[in-house]
């Protein structure tokens, strides 16, 4: 073990031309990966600022216009730049090869041109915020992104380019899936985060064409009138949010269910578990997948759609709802008669399970259509899809990204500031969000740069739990970032949770250039704590 | 009790359906509370009583993956919760949307940034929905300019106005009170100053409200009638009475400059008199002053020639106070 | 290591096998015809809703384009498929000469489809029959037509759209006809053949919804 740890896919071959033009989809993971920090971090002072501006009422620390871009800014870097691409992008593409046994993706040029796609169209998302931003709101509702005087166009254009580069990666992920499987490793000894890759990617080939195909017309919308969605010239705006949604709903799904996957591979590591219910995981996240094309109408339930509409979205939307609670209570079941460890990614996770609880929930509430036609728009909103995006996805991300991070650098970081630093990211967050969903109730609507004197006691809580927010995460990255330095002494050696899947048993940390040095053996199923005892490697 | 908890989330009850739908409200919340406590105690218990204690041995652990009688019931509770919401939240949108007969047609239109009123009685109030209590009143919406959504809490409503169509909302207040009305669709640079207000009478009230709707105010000095327009026509949203910049220049601003030239955005210019004040008030994009955006709307047909001296006269009189 | 020297030169290394190979790249192109489909459905939505919005004014506006021209297309495009086809089995029966033809004759064939297209384009530019603001057609069969503009908006995306894959088409066979010549195709590895032939099917199959939609309503 020790020849091979000089020869990794980190060092060898050497320049960087060779990170560059790389065909190796853990080098164009690892430049996804970096690329979606530098995104979160900005959208994350977006967001920062814009919670300063709402500390107090009236307009103390930006103007409208500011304000109205920055939150524009913040949720289109947040969707399109870090969230859609970061986990399939970056942790998908690490790991999905090394879980199936196979050497690379199926197609590793794809794969590179995906990456330079994104970065092509994250340039178009730089130049709006250089030139000025953007004031639509990451929906771009018509007739008001017709008209708008602000950078429509670039950022539009982006997010058209971006869709390419997700359409790509998941082309390569269902044929790797499919296809490139090591001999033995049939569908249900597959991973549950592969399972959670697939569904996504069956949702990023079938959902991004039609946004690709919403933001074309848009742009035409403004450069030749065509009059698809602009009432003036005989179309209809309505129209346009039923194109949209029909993305950005399942949109939602790409965000959520490599999340889903995340998790029901750490829990079951950590707490050394077999994993509960697999089958019923893996289906439902395909089913989740499919059901998830069927609810867009959801989106409007005030935009006056007919009545029959109404009860038929609502109805589907509940059963969204049920596979995903009964995949919570199949997390906590793992745990059951297990060995959990309370490490920095199980933290995580453990967060995770609380907080994407509440963020499901309170999706309960806004299906039902009465309460929705009180709660939409509003502060409630904003904070039940931060609770699943942020304290779902993002939470998620995190709790990944510490679990693998010793097999991608072969470097273990600082666990007792990490697990602090977990702790932060939980309190800060329900300090932050849960007060929203007090002011929606009471009937803040969002988007909002001032409001009125009632509203502000909360809007001032919600501020001053940001920070600590910000600050936890800003921490924990910068901690994960120190281990990287040459004189890093914390070993994790090459399985440091005791982990059964193939990506640790197979390969060392970091793997080598072509993944495994022989061709690998299936041997145990990703979860068989039951047949198998792997001691951690971690030295301490 | 209830009333206190009611108090904490929610905004008064003054619509007939409100309270319908705050008990829709409790009933997921409460239905949610139990299950988010299921969700902790397991958590709690599981993680804590299958800890990996210091000096614990690795060892195989249970293989035991599924309970069948236990999945059932994760099926069947949320089951039956969630179909009772979806029948509730139906039934109670249904009451939301079957307009009764007798109810009061009154039209809104929302424009960027301010509402206006119309009611069947004739006669037009901008940025203050007045109407009789224990009265039913539609509300016919639609929108001039891009989309708006008129949202009024304390009715528990709220509905699009779109260009190019008419929606249809209503309610009944019960309870005589002046309450906020929100824009809740993004609509540009003043979006969050689109408020307005719903101020509830009694009937007998209203009645004599809209008789004089139009009517009241021949008597007034034409600087107090400004200084009322100011805000009943909605020129504050856009514009201050100190100074300081919002959407467009501040009133006292150009009442400093009276008489001197003003730079417009084309680079044209022209002396600030009365006709420079009409114009731009009638027609607001033909002089756009330098460094602001042209985003105001016409005002031609909301408001007569005596209005228009009222307003101007306002102005005016601001940089002798 | 299974890419020793045994195996063959066109086998990428993180492959196992030929038939591995073979079938990946196939089935990510019937994923991608998948993606292809979508696409176009979010546009194939658009024309339905307008057009049940608005069906006197498709009718009419449809009148304006050119039948035989449109039916010429899809002669020519339905012959490229066919010919597109048998170079496919040209190669599998080794016929490396024949192939190249096939090849070389879809290629004109779809530079004839977009000529034909340029024609009926530029003719549509001159009288002013353009999308949205631009459209300025005033001709005496349109004069009580509301919103002619709509059609033609949505007309010139759709038929624009599929000029464009015609278009990728013409570059990805001619990117053929270079493999076989340099003799990188032949009877054993033509996965690029068949694969960019799958798409060329598509692009046909795209334009026979096309066509009666927009030239044949009625």
């Amino acid at each position: 073990m020790s020849e091979n740890q000089n020869i990794n896919y980190l060092n060898h071959p050497k320049g960087i031309m060779s990170w560059l033009l790389t065909l190796d989809h853990k080098r164009i993971g690892l430049m996804y990966l970096f690329s979606g920090i530098i995104f979160f971090l900005i959208g994350g002072l977006l967001a920062l600022g814009m919670r300063l501006e709402l500390a107090a009422p009236g307009n103390d620390f930006v103007s409208n216009d500011t304000y109205n871009s920055m939150y524009t800014l913040h949720g289109a870097i947040m969707i399109f730049l870090f969230i859609i691409p970061a986990i399939p992008g970056a942790l998908g593409n690490i790991l999905l090869p090394l879980m199936v046994g196979a050497k690379d993706v199926a197609f590793p040029r794809l794969n590179l041109a995906s990456f330079y796609i994104y970065s092509f169209g994250a340039l178009f998302a730089i130049y709006t915020i250089v030139n000025g931003g953007v004031d639509t709101g990451w929906t771009f509702y018509t007739p008001y992104s017709t008209q708008s005087t602000s950078n429509v166009v670039p950022m539009t254009l982006g997010i058209f380019i971006i869709g390419f580069s997700s359409i790509l990666t998941g082309l390569n992920f269902i044929a790797t899936v499919h296809k490139m499987r090591v001999p033995g490793l049939t569908w249900y000894k597959l991973p549950l985060f592969v399972w959670a890759l697939y569904g996504t990617s069956l949702v990023q080939i079938t959902a991004t064409p039609v946004l690709a195909i919403t933001m074309v017309l848009l742009i035409l919308e403004r450069f030749l009138g065509i009059g698809i969605f602009d009432p003036a010239l005989g179309g209809d705006p309505v129209l346009y949010q039923h194109f949209f949604w029909f993305y950005s709903h399942p949109a939602v799904y790409i965000m959520i269910l490599p999340a889903f996957g995340i998790i029901s591979e750490i829990i079951p590591v950590h707490s050394r578990k077999k994993v509960w219910g697999y089958k019923f995981i893996a289906y439902s996240t395909l089913s989740i997948a499919f059901i998830g094309f069927l609810v867009w109408g959801h989106h409007m339930f005030t935009s006056g759609q007919s009545v029959f509409s109404q009860i038929v979205f609502s109805f589907i939307t509940y059963f969204v709802g049920i596979p995903t609670g009964v995949k919570i209570f199949s997390w906590i079941l793992t745990m059951y008669k297990g060995q959990v460890s309370f490490t920095t990614p199980m933290i995580y996770a453990l967060s995770f399970l609380f907080l994407f609880t509440i963020g499901g929930l309170t999706g309960i509430f806004l299906g039902a259509v009465a309460l929705d036609i009180h709660l939409h728009d509003t502060y409630f909103v904003v904070a039940h899809f931060h609770y699943v995006m942020q304290g779902g996805t993002i939470i998620a991300f995190l709790a990944g990204l510490h679990h693998w991070w010793p097999k991608s650098f072969g470097k273990m970081y600082n666990q007792k500031i990490a697990s602090l630093c977990a702790l932060g990211v939980f309190i800060g967050f329900n300090g932050t969000f849960f007060p929203q969903f007090l002011l929606g109730l009471r009937g803040m609507p969002r988007r909002y740069a001032t409001y009125s004197d009632q509203f502000s006691e909360l809007h001032t809580y919600s501020t001053f739990w940001s920070t600590i927010l910000g600050l936890s995460i800003f921490i924990a990255i910068l901690n994960l970032m120190w281990s990287l330095r040459k004189n890093n002494k914390l070993d994790p050696g090459s399985n440091p949770w005791g982990a059964l899947t193939m990506e640790w048993t197979h390969t060392s940390s970091p793997p080598h250039p072509h993944n495994f040095e022989s061709d690998p053996v299936f041997t145990n199923g990703p979860y068989d704590y039951d047949k198998v005892i792997v001691e951690p490697t971690l030295k301490k | 009790m209830i009333d206190r908890l009611n108090e904490f989330f929610f905004p008064k009850q003054v619509s007939t359906f409100a309270s319908d739908i705050d008990n829709l409200f409790y009933f997921i919340f409460y239905s949610s509370v139990v299950l988010m406590a299921i969700v902790v105690i397991g958590m709690v218990v599981f993680s804590i009583k299958y800890r990996f204690k210091k000096g614990d041995k690795v060892r195989l652990t249970s293989s035991k993956d599924h309970d069948n009688i236990l999945e059932s019931l994760f099926f069947i509770i949320p089951l039956i919760l969630v179909s009772i919401t979806f029948v509730w939240g139906i039934r109670s949108y249904l009451k939301m949307i079957i307009v009764p007969d007798d109810a009061i047609e009154i039209k809104v239109t929302g424009q960027s940034w301010f509402w206006t009123f119309d009611y069947p009685e004739g006669g037009t109030s901008l940025n203050e929905l007045v109407v009789p209590s224990n009265t039913p009143i539609k509300i016919l919406l639609s929108s001039k300019d891009v989309l708006h959504s008129f949202f009024i809490p304390v009715m528990r409503t709220k509905m699009d106005a779109l260009p190019n169509r008419y929606n249809i909302m209503w309610f009944e207040a019960q309870e005589e009170g002046v309450y906020d009305i929100f824009c809740t669709e993004y609509c540009g640079t003043a979006h969050s100053q689109m408020a307005a207000k719903v101020i509830v009478m009694k009937p007998k009230q209203y009645e004599e409200w809209v008789k004089e709707l139009g009517s009241g105010d021949d008597d007034l000095p034409l600087d107090e009638l400004g200084e009322k327009l100011y805000t009943k026509k909605a020129c504050n949203t856009c514009h201050t009475l100190d100074g300081s910049d919002l959407v467009g220049p501040s009133y006292l601003e150009t009442s400093r400059m009276w008489g001197q030239t003003r730079n417009f955005e084309d680079g044209s210019s022209a002396v600030i008199d009365e006709n420079y004040i009409r114009k731009s008030i009638l027609e607001p994009q033909s002089q756009i002053v330098a460094g602001y955006q042209g985003v105001m709307p016409t005002y031609q047909g909301l408001l007569s020639d005596r209005e228009l001296d009222a307003l101007i006269a306002f102005l005016k009189s601001l940089n002798d106070k | 290591m299974s890419h020793n020297s045994s195996s063959p030169d066109f086998l990428h290394h993180h492959f196992h096998d030929v038939d591995q190979q073979y079938q990946t790249s196939k089935f990510g192109m019937w994923a991608f015809i998948l993606t292809e489909v979508l696409t176009f459905g979010g546009l194939f939505v658009a024309y339905t809703v307008y057009r049940s919005w608005y069906p006197e004014m498709f009718y009419d506006a449809h009148l304006l384009l050119d039948v035989n021209k449109g039916m010429l297309n899809t002669i020519v495009l339905i012959s490229s498929s066919l010919t597109m086809a048998l170079a496919i089995w040209a190669i599998q029966k080794k016929n490396k000469k024949l192939s190249l033809w096939m090849l070389v004759i879809t290629w004109i064939l779809a530079l004839g489809f977009l000529g034909i297209k340029y024609l009926e384009y530029s003719h549509k530019f001159e009288v002013g029959q353009l999308p949205g603001i631009f459209y300025s057609y005033m001709g005496p069969e349109v004069v009580n037509i509301d919103n002619p503009h709509i059609f033609f908006g949505i007309y010139f995306i759709m038929t624009g759209l599929h000029g464009l894959h015609v278009a990728i088409g013409m570059g990805l066979i001619a990117w053929l006809i270079y493999l076989t010549k340099k003799d990188k195709l032949h009877s054993d590895y033509y996965t690029p053949m068949e694969t960019v032939g799958i798409f060329w099917h598509l692009v046909d199959l795209i334009w026979i919804y096309l066509f009666p939609l927009f030239y044949l309503i009625g």
